[in-house]
């Protein structure tokens, strides 16, 4: 398991999860869990994501990631709906832990708003908050 | 007691019992070996296909061991030795109350009355068993404060099962369709299992700075689409919630009822009462509170006892004393939410915990548990060195049990609470309950329990601080641990991505 990290082009949520805005596209987003959070967790041995099609809610749970220690909801730090779910991760949970940021990520979405952003936390105010 | 690993480097070689595969008894002996061979046959022999229809026959003979009596005895003494158990060293894992059981009860329960009983014995002669039971009953109900006890629930969890089953038959009968139940967030994880396995809503209760419910967040949440609060008081962080009165008023003034998760009933057996206190349901775990031998997986017993209001649904059949002063079972009440489980229930685990509260009276019971709770403050005390690295989660005293977070220690000595878990076992000791409650970092939840001795204690709390002063110098001997048991560190990831669930034969 890599060191912690917190790469500074995402935006965070308090819950510990991450967003990349699509570069391409603003009003597509990958979401995934921080370096603290599957730290927190321990080894991943399941990730159980929503069905592509279906809306996840700002705040709301979306999906559920087992780990040797408890299962865990994730909790979607914007609203949208699910375009696509990391299939890898059904044979490689571990990914999660190994690669948060990149292999490990756990949802593509479709904003529903844009705006929602504004509430997220940068690099320097997560990291803050784990002090 | 051991207190052991006396040697400061930790053992890096293989033992013999590591080299030695585990294996199943079916992989031993040989064609033809016998530990017991029957005498010859002294009546006529008869011709098993005209006894027993085809379809009932074996077209090929089972395949059982073929083995010696001294490879039996070796086999399971071996096994037994893979094991950490109570018989052997301190085992103080939270919530689970591994206090010493007493030899007397297997005395007991081996009697051949209790042992031989069996499951279809009519009523009228098992009235000793029926009588057994229903004093059992009796005494639960005065411990708890509750008068009417069922035995039937086999688990706590069962007993918690049947006590949402219970309030959802006392709204449905009032009327009323309550979909949600209230459990705090340091509650054990069957709390939000049950409600779930009863088909209603979970919804959490946040915890205040003292460890307890946050009585704000029950009121706002609090409603009558509620139909029951769980709590465990004592709870799982080792707190005695001092505002039991005020959640009582909040629930029973939503017309919700209060469900008293009685795992943790060895800190105030003849202390306070669940009645007392406004609970409505209750359930005992008499493998915890009332010793039985546990941990394996059973059999255990989960009775449960209720108020005056919840009783028209208790459980069918029930146990009566008849005017004459014979005993049977009963059923056919009206409301009665039905049988849980066939037969009475696991009969063993009634008569240890029988024989135990006789043993000890009313003031034993009190002293139990006012001794449980004096060693938990007393290893919270001698822990208190190591408070730099882990200290306690919530509070500054603690009722039977307490959880330290492992945080500190995380951060500044490199080791997770995993890691002197797994260390604690080459000092001889079981590991303590960790990452439970959820809410506390790198929890680490210790119960010691009133059995064992001051040495003891002290031994545990010895080795606890011996292995933060070698993780000072080199992090890496615990993150490697456990070295002296049967199997190394386990790869608990892979056992639950990759489980292997059948045993060829």
């Amino acid at each position: 398991m890599a060191d912690a990290s917190y790469p500074p082009e995402l935006l965070y949520h308090p819950e510990h999860d991450w967003v990349r805005i699509d570069s391409a596209d603003p009003g597509v987003a990958v979401f995934g869990i921080t370096w603290f959070a599957q730290d927190a967790l321990g080894e991943v041995v399941f990730f159980d994501p929503p069905e592509v099609g279906t809306t996840v809610t700002k705040d709301e749970p979306y999906a559920e990631v087992e780990s040797v220690k408890a299962v865990s909801d994730v909790i979607a730090p914007l609203s949208g709906e699910i375009l696509e779910v990391n299939a890898a991760l059904a044979d490689a949970p571990e990914a999660i832990n190994d690669d948060p940021y990149g292999e490990g990520w756990l949802v593509k979405v479709k904003l529903s708003d844009e705006g929602e952003t504004a509430a997220l936390l940068d690099q320097p105010s997560y990291t803050a908050s784990l002090a | 007691m051991s207190t052991t690993a006396t040697t400061s480097e930790p053992l890096r070689q293989e033992t013999a019992q590591q080299r030695d595969r585990a294996t199943t008894i079916f992989e031993k002996g040989a064609p033809g070996r016998r530990a017991f061979v029957a005498p010859a046959v002294d009546v006529p022999a008869a011709d098993p296909t005209t006894l027993l229809p085809q379809s009932l026959r074996r077209s090929e003979p089972a395949r059982l061991p073929e083995i010696s009596e001294p490879e039996i005895v070796r086999h399971y003494v071996n096994l037994s030795k893979r094991n950490f158990d109570l018989d052997s060293g301190f085992y103080p894992l939270g919530s689970c109350t591994m206090k010493h059981n007493p030899r007397l009860h297997e005395r007991v329960a081996g009697l051949a009355g209790h042992a031989r009983l069996h499951p279809f014995q009519h009523p009228s002669r098992a009235q000793g068993a029926l009588e057994l039971m229903w004093r059992l009953e009796r005494a639960l109900g005065e411990v708890s404060g509750m008068p009417h006890v069922s035995l039937q629930p086999s688990a706590g969890s069962h007993g918690e099962l049947a006590g949402v089953l219970l309030s959802k038959a006392y709204h449905a009968d009032r009327g009323e369709q309550r979909t949600k139940v209230l459990t705090p967030d340091t509650a054990h994880g069957t709390n939000p299992a049950t409600v779930t396995m009863a088909g209603m809503e979970v919804v959490k209760v946040g915890t205040n700075a003292d460890g307890g419910v946050d009585v704000e967040d029950l009121r706002a949440k609090a409603d009558e689409s509620v139909a029951c609060l769980m709590l465990t008081n004592p709870n799982t962080l080792g707190v005695f919630d001092a505002n039991i009165a005020e959640i009582a008023e909040i629930v029973h003034g939503v017309g919700a009822t209060l469900y008293y998760d009685g795992a943790n009933l060895n800190a105030i057996m003849g202390v306070t009462r669940p009645g007392d206190m406004g609970f409505d349901i209750v359930h005992f775990n008499l493998h915890k509170s009332f010793t039985q031998p546990h941990g394996g997986g059973g059999p255990g017993a989960g009775p449960i006892a209720v108020s005056d209001r919840i009783e028209p649904y208790l459980m069918d059949p029930r146990i009566v004393r008849n005017d004459d002063g014979s005993f049977d079972l009963r059923s056919g009440h009206e409301k009665s939410i039905g049988r849980l489980r066939g037969f009475q229930g696991n009969y063993g685990t009634f008569v240890r915990s029988y024989a135990y509260i006789c043993s000890l009276g009313a003031e034993g019971l009190k002293d139990a548990s006012e001794t449980a709770v004096l060693n938990a403050n007393y290893l919270l005390a001698k822990l208190g060195d190591a408070a730099r690295h882990l200290p306690l989660a919530y509070g500054r005293l603690c009722m039977h049990e307490f959880v330290l977070s492992g945080a500190p220690m995380k951060r500044e000595l490199g080791i997770k609470t995993l890691d002197l878990a797994k260390r604690l076992l080459d000092y001889g000791f079981h590991p303590p309950t960790v990452y439970f409650p959820l809410l506390v970092d790198e929890a680490l939840l210790i119960e010691p329990t009133e059995t064992e001795t001051r040495e003891t204690l002290d031994a545990f709390a010895d080795a606890v601080k011996a292995i933060l002063a070698e993780a000072a110098d080199d992090p890496e001997i615990a993150r490697n641990a456990p070295y002296t048991t049967p199997v190394r560190r386990l790869d608990e990831a892979g056992a639950a991505k990759r489980p292997i669930i059948r045993q060829p034969l």
